[in-house]
């Protein structure tokens, strides 16, 4: 191992190695007020290389192979340091930061381990980050364990009994879930012989000429298994019943943090493991993806109406935005016009996906931001209890309303954007039915979106207990909300980074 | 010429306005509050003279012509930022901000002593420069965006008082009703995106207006991109949306319930602007639909269609401005219908003329809620002693409305009502057919049942004897039992302060002249060409690739029509007079006596019945949602009970929840789901 491969993977240790030093420093000092500003200081070491490494790959497509002795580092197959990977590093770190700001206030009410808290959310992201640059199975297990299990622990943070139940629940369920994936993995080393998404990709090319699904039942059975895995961790239907149960259970910081940053990690390792090594056979996962997509979007929403708990609600609602998800990872594939009639690459779907990630993350962190700040000083989830909450703080109940207006994907905000984005790539790659589906089921959502909207505006305010809101978590609850505007107006930028980074994925 | 900079001046000062009201005046000077109010005055007069500007170039030198900037770039479709100004965006442009300035003049009064002044300034200036955007925008994601935003804002201003249960309900209602037909409206620009290619392939950009039009258009034309079914679909996708913010059947039913909104917001948003946006759409995409003719059909149809339907259902309202609100309806109907027949320039010329006599009839309605403290007109009558100057408005409106030669509304429904008599303008199409005929029968009745409405309102609001206001309103509710809901203020006869009449003023002025002047029938009068209006709009059409399609001529004044027009007119009045005005004061509407019909009526079709209760409740919510949860429950639950899990509920501690099984049962579900998938690839 050369210094050169510990920089290809110093953005992840950064965030590691604060994530133990956090940890340590709570064990030193008695006075625990400073451990989240530590963790942030450690995002920015990470981000340092973050940016580093983005000017390095001006010259390179993946900073991995661009070694210069000739002889592949250690980490050759195994990972890719590419525009792909940064692109939602950056994702990662910013959600990190803006939630470990979000969670100043929350952890004073954890009387002990607090360091931990923050620890844990440090290696989560640290997991997030390997996910993002993975290009080989066991890799991607592995990333994928070190990002479940800590989050798990987290759930449980409260160690109250709901809390309790979702830690239990994510471990056992995500378990299983794993233990699926591995099946697949074990099925696809079988077929092709290898753990490398390249070399598989060459398997798997030749396998596609035979006229069998996937083609082969091992690859069939193998990749179905494997997408199990990613569905849970995006929460896609069948396999998002967790979802609520967490939602409502885990701590707020923490579950936006998972429905952000996980989510966006999970979307990335799902993309790049089709399209880099089971393309040739994308029809056929393609139709999986797009049934997946119009099932959670569907789902999600009518589920979503009859919650009474705003954490829920937004449990069904992120299986919604899922679907949206899904629906671009679909229009990323399209039957070519030639002869063979093969796949054909349509970039505008994967684009969509990343602009709709960093869209959603927008939105979403400012809707839970203000439900943090609601939940401490109501101490309750109900969405009744936030009556009258435009009296009691004006400022966070029309944040949470843009927000939610936000998350319908009405303009200006940045899911209009996403939305019109990932539709048109929709139809483009002949998804007409899916993206219509799609525009109804969002028109579906208002209903439940604007019903907070009217609770908070309309009914009778609640008893309230007064607690201020740290002007960290005024910080965070603002840059989300600006970020959130700031791309439904001007969203070329976002737009051209995600351009480029599928750009560097499909050669 | 007229710059560009002005031109964006005109959107942007509102949008200025909005932005320093609300994230300045409202934060930190909400003691002066009064200063919002002032501050959008001046934006709006401002604005106004920037857009009579825009007006005046665009008749003397002809459309202005201005590079788009780049927004957005989707998969090589180019979303630009960009202004189309031609005939039909510089009248709306003075419209908008034209009445927009007169009803924020009359709010200073109206609002006067309201806690949140600033907040009602602040989404005023957001809803009029959201409809500025919408008039002004070249490309149809950016209008989408605007059409998107003039709902929010609309939202925002109909559930002002959000401490009514009504008025949060009914801006609920409006907001989720236009965006049913807002999803026509998307699927349409998603059509448009699909057919991305051929666009390209004929050098256009596929979200840029005017190539719309030209695509649309016969190979002849330079067009053949769209056509077929397609075009028809494309058509009807943008009719939909035109639909829910116009209030068209069946999607009308949110407009009667806007009115919970403070009165100016009626007389803003459901007078001049907001409902006015469908009939602008549907006017902006004219030349597409010019080449769809079936939809035309469908246009005219709906729009004769709600003109009548409407109209039924303002017979028997009790409240002022619910009688106002199905008279919008109607007349926005008439419009809609004469898109369908080819008489686009009528349209746009009864929106002006409706703009002016219905924003100054809703500030009636708001000078008679502050003098009786109601909007039931069981509690009015014989205002006209106390406040002649109202009156005097409120006859010159309803006459405009009634349309009676010399009055603004008059000259405008004539145009329309010749246009569905002399088979539309283009001596084909639609109009033609039996479906051009059908919708003048509609607008015909339409005519006889606007007359009585209106002067059944007049009667009863303003003669007789005053039967209390709000006083006896609230005497009333109690000795029923019914709780006062809170929206009944004091009883003070008297006209009202110099703020709120001087606008009415003016707009009286025009609900009386607009008409004649703005189209001149014989001759030119103060320098007004004979047909400007009508003309300059067809100019307008001109100078789009319709031009080379479709014959467009000026028809002459049909006497004829005027005449009949008139007659049945004045037979409206002349019953509404018999019925209404010796009336005693004790005695009940006489419209109660024909039992049935007049239930069907005051209980609206029970069209929110069907939608409240049979469809959303019943079918989607009871139906659906449930069906969603059952899953989720009984069948998760099911198939754990089916591998014989242990019994459920056994203690209250956290462990008992997965040792029932709620966890196997994900664990369960989540194993069946992937074999399902595996299943169904095996099996198709």
């Amino acid at each position: 191992m050369t210094l050169y491969d510990l920089y290809l993977i110093s953005p992840q240790l950064a965030v590691a190695s604060t994530g133990i030093l956090v940890i340590l420093l709570d064990l030193v000092f008695q006075r625990k007020g400073f451990l989240p500003y530590a963790a942030f200081a450690g995002l920015l070491v990470s981000l340092t290389f973050l940016v580093i490494q983005s000017v390095d790959l001006a010259g390179a497509v993946n900073l991995v192979d661009a070694v210069d002795s000739g002889a592949a580092g250690v980490l050759a197959g195994s990972l890719a340091v590419d525009r792909f990977s940064l692109f939602f590093n950056y994702l990662v770190l910013a959600a990190l930061g803006l939630v470990t700001l979000a969670s100043v206030d929350y952890v004073r009410r954890i009387e002990r381990f607090r360091g931990e808290y923050f620890g844990l959310l440090l290696f989560s992201a640290t997991g997030m980050m390997l996910l993002a640059s993975a290009t080989e199975l066991i890799t991607i297990y592995i990333s994928l364990e070190l990002t479940t299990l800590p989050l798990a622990a987290l759930s449980a943070f409260l160690m109250t009994s709901k809390s309790s139940e979702a830690g239990m629940k994510f471990l056992i369920i995500g378990a299983i879930s794993s233990a699926v994936m591995l099946y697949g993995m074990a099925l696809i080393y079988g077929f092709t012989g290898s753990t490398q998404l390249d070399e598989i990709a060459v398997v798997v090319t030749s396998a596609a000429a035979l006229d069998l699904p996937f083609g082969g039942y091992a690859l069939l059975v193998g990749v179905v298994l494997m997408l199990v895995g990613f569905g849970f961790k995006i929460s896609s239907v069948p396999f998002q019943m967790w979802v609520p149960d967490i939602y409502e259970g885990a701590p707020a910081p923490v579950v936006a943090f998972l429905s952000v940053a996980s989510k966006a990690a999970a979307v990335a390792v799902l993309i790049r493991v089709l399209f880099t090594g089971f393309f040739p056979i994308a029809l056929d996962w393609a139709s999986l993806i797009t049934v997946l997509a119009a099932a959670s979007m569907t789902l999600g929403n009518l589920a979503a109406m009859g919650q009474s708990n705003i954490r829920r609600l937004f449990g069904y609602s992120t299986i919604a935005h899922a679907g949206y998800i899904l629906v671009g990872i679909a229009a990323g594939v399209r039957t070519s016009g030639s002869v063979t009639g093969g796949p054909e690459f349509v970039s505008l779907g994967l684009n969509s996906v990343l602009f709709y990630l960093a869209a959603y993350a927008a939105a979403n962190l400012t809707a839970f931001f203000a439900i943090i700040a609601v939940s401490q000083r109501t101490g309750s989830d109900l969405i009744e209890d936030y009556g009258g909450l435009v009296r009691r703080a004006p400022f966070l109940a029309v944040a949470l309303t843009l927000a939610l207006v936000a998350l319908i994907g009405v303009p200006p905000t940045s899911i209009f954007i996403a939305k019109l984005v990932i539709f048109s790539a929709a139809v483009k790659s002949g998804l007409v039915w899916l993206a219509i589906l799609g525009v109804i089921n969002s028109v579906v959502s208002a209903y439940y979106y604007v019903r907070i909207v009217r609770v908070m505006f309309l009914e009778p305010p609640q008893e309230q207990e007064a607690s201020g809101i740290s002007p960290v978590a005024w910080f965070a609850l603002t840059v989300s909300g600006v970020a959130m505007i700031g791309i439904g107006i001007a969203p070329g930028f976002v737009l051209r980074a995600a351009e480029i980074a599928v750009g560097a994925l499909m050669l | 010429m007229v710059s560009e900079a002005s031109i964006w001046a005109i959107l942007l000062l509102p949008l200025a306005a909005f932005v320093v009201i609300g994230l300045v005046v409202r934060p930190f000077l909400n003691r002066y509050a009064w200063v919002s109010g002032i501050l959008l005055i001046i934006a709006l007069a401002a604005a106004l003279a920037l857009s009579v500007l825009t007006l005046d170039a665009v008749i003397r030198s002809g459309e202005p012509h201005f590079e788009g900037r780049q927004w957005l770039d989707v998969g090589g479709a180019v979303i630009e930022l960009a202004l189309l100004i031609d005939p039909l965006t510089a009248i709306m442009l003075v419209v908008v901000t034209g009445v927009s300035l007169m009803v924020q003049i009359y709010s200073l009064g109206y609002m006067r002593g309201d806690p949140s002044y600033a907040r009602y300034f602040a989404y005023m200036a957001l809803f009029t420069a959201s409809m500025l955007g919408l008039v002004l925008s070249a490309n149809i994601i950016v209008l989408y965006a605007f059409w998107e935003l003039v709902g929010v804002s609309s939202y925002l201003l109909i559930g002002f008082w959000h401490e009514r249960p009504a008025a949060a309900a009914a801006a609920k209602k409006a907001f989720l009703i236009t965006r049913i037909g807002d999803v026509g409206f998307l699927i349409a620009i998603l059509y448009l995106f699909l057919q991305g290619d051929r666009f390209a392939a004929a050098g256009l950009n596929p979200f840029h207006i005017p190539d719309i039009w030209q695509a649309a258009q016969p190979l002849a034309a330079g067009g053949a991109v769209l056509g077929g079914v397609g075009l028809t679909w494309l058509t009807l996708g943008i009719f939909s949306g035109a639909m829910g913010k116009s209030g068209q059947f069946p999607l009308h039913s949110w407009l009667p319930d806007a009115m919970e909104g403070p009165t100016p917001v009626s007389a803003l948003i459901h007078a001049a602007t907001m409902v006015a946006a469908g009939i602008f759409l549907v006017a902006r995409f004219y030349p597409v639909f010019q080449a769809a003719q079936h939809a035309l059909t469908v246009v005219a149809l709906v729009g004769g269609f709600t003109a009548l339907f409407a109209a039924t259902m303002g017979l028997v309202m009790n409240d002022i401005k619910r009688v106002m609100a199905y008279s919008t309806v109607s007349q926005l109907g008439y419009m809609m219908a004469a898109l369908g027949l080819g008489a686009f320039p009528a349209a746009i010329f009864h929106l002006v003329t409706h703009a002016s006599f219905k924003a100054l009839l809703f500030m009636v309605a708001g000078n008679v809620n502050h003098a009786t403290g109601t909007f039931n007109m069981r509690y009015m009558g014989g205002l006209w002693r106390r406040m002649p100057l109202t009156y005097a408005l409120v006859l010159i409106g309803g006459l405009s409305l009634v349309g009676i030669i010399p009055f603004a509304g008059f000259w405008s429904k004539d145009e329309i009502l010749s246009a569905a008599w002399s088979d539309g303008w283009h001596g084909g199409g639609p109009a033609a057919l039996w479906a051009g005929k059908l919708t003048l029968v509609f607008l015909l009745t339409g005519v006889l049942l606007t007359a009585f409405y209106t002067f059944r309102m007049i009667y009863m609001t303003f003669h007789g004897e005053f039967r209390g206001g709000a006083e006896q309103e609230r005497a009333d509710l109690a000795a029923e039992g019914q709780p006062n809901t809170g929206h009944l203020g004091e009883v003070h006869l008297a006209e009202s302060p110099i703020f709120m009449w001087f606008p009415m003023v003016l707009l009286g002025v025009a609900a009386v002249f607009s008409g004649y002047l703005l189209n001149p029938q014989w001759v030119e009068e103060f320098g007004i060409p004979k047909h400007w209006i009508t003309e300059f709009l067809i100019e307008g059409l001109k100078s789009t690739p319709l031009a080379g399609v479709v014959h467009l001529e000026v028809p002459a004044f049909n006497r004829w029509m005027a005449a009949v027009s008139t007659v049945i007119a004045l037979a409206g009045i002349g019953l509404a007079s018999v019925l209404y005005l010796r009336r005693s004061a004790a005695s009940k509407d006489p419209l109660e006596a024909i039992k049935p019909v007049h239930a069907l009526l005051s209980r609206k079709y029970f069209v929110d019945e069907l939608y409240e209760d049979v469809i959303v409740r019943r079918s989607f919510y009871n139906g659906m949602v449930r069906a969603v949860d059952w899953v989720d429950r009984v069948v998760v639950d099911g198939v754990v009970d089916a591998i014989g899990l242990v019994s459920r509920n056994l203690g209250p501690n956290f462990l008992s929840r997965f040792q029932t099984g709620e966890v196997q049962a994900y664990g369960v579900a989540l194993t069946l789901g992937s074999l399902l998938i595996l299943l169904g690839f095996l099996v198709f």
